[in-house]
């Protein structure tokens, strides 16, 4: 099963949509509570990442016997350091993707926490590209 | 959940929350970082915050908590109470800060996490 959502940069208020939709899926199809949590966590933390930092992006999952994979391409302005963003309390956001309750450096973290693979790519100025696998 | 509600003085706003048990929310959370509350691993944990928006709703969505309690007086949104609907999700609302909130929940007997 595929699923392809466009996600548009900065409008808080559909963000979680794509997570949601995925979330009711995985019920569908009765997987594990605990492996929904980490799927849906991982891939709403990066779907935050999008509406937070890009101008747009895409989200693709592939839900699959064995695993789910999610593919969150964004058209932003691309990470300078990826290792240190991963690292727990660094942040570039801005004041009002904290204002939302986010932007304090916890969603890199929190999504390799979760993931079984986490690749992630990013060109300065381009955009990011993240591949996250969780196994079911 | 009479108890609770009567303690903090909160209002039911969404939700049956009169028909979910003490038994339910063995742990409360206090938090306005949703990034936060998307660690936690415990399940029967209510969530305490003073971030009323969409996005608390959706955090709670994905972090599976059943019961947000929201502080300082903030008005939940039309949108809000949707979404929470959508996901089963009980609101209550109350004019104390989050402090007071957590010590009230506390000598009631709820657990903190950490």
């Amino acid at each position: 099963m595929e699923f392809l959502f466009e996600i548009e940069g900065a409008n808080f208020s559909v963000a979680g949509n794509a997570s949601s939709t995925i979330k009711r899926a995985l019920k569908q199809r009765n997987v594990d509570p605990a492996k929904i949590k980490r799927i849906v966590v991982a891939l709403f933390e990066a779907e935050i990442n999008v509406v937070a930092h890009a101008d747009h992006g895409t989200i693709r999952v592939l839900i699959e016997d064995h695993q789910v994979q999610m593919f969150v391409k964004d058209f932003g302005p691309g990470i300078e350091d990826v290792k240190e963003a991963m690292r727990e309390g660094y942040s570039t956001a801005s004041n009002s993707v904290r204002e939302m309750g986010f932007g304090a450096g916890m969603g890199l973290p929190n999504i390799k926490r979760n993931a079984d693979v986490f690749e992630i790519e990013s060109v300065k100025g381009l955009g990011t590209n993240a591949h996250i696998i969780i196994y079911l | 959940m009479n108890e609770i509600i009567k303690r903090i003085e909160a209002r039911p706003v969404c939700g049956d929350v009169c028909s979910l048990r003490t038994d339910d929310f063995e742990f409360a959370f206090a938090s306005d970082l949703m990034s936060d509350v998307l660690r936690l691993t415990y399940e029967k944990t209510m969530l305490v915050t003073g971030l009323c928006n969409v996005q608390t709703i959706r955090t709670a969505e994905m972090a599976e908590i059943k019961l947000i309690i929201i502080c300082r007086g903030k008005k939940c949104d039309d949108q809000m109470f949707k979404i929470a609907k959508e996901c089963d999700i009980c609101l209550l609302e109350t004019n104390y800060s989050v402090y007071r909130v957590c010590g009230e929940l506390y000598s009631y007997g709820i657990k903190p996490l950490y």
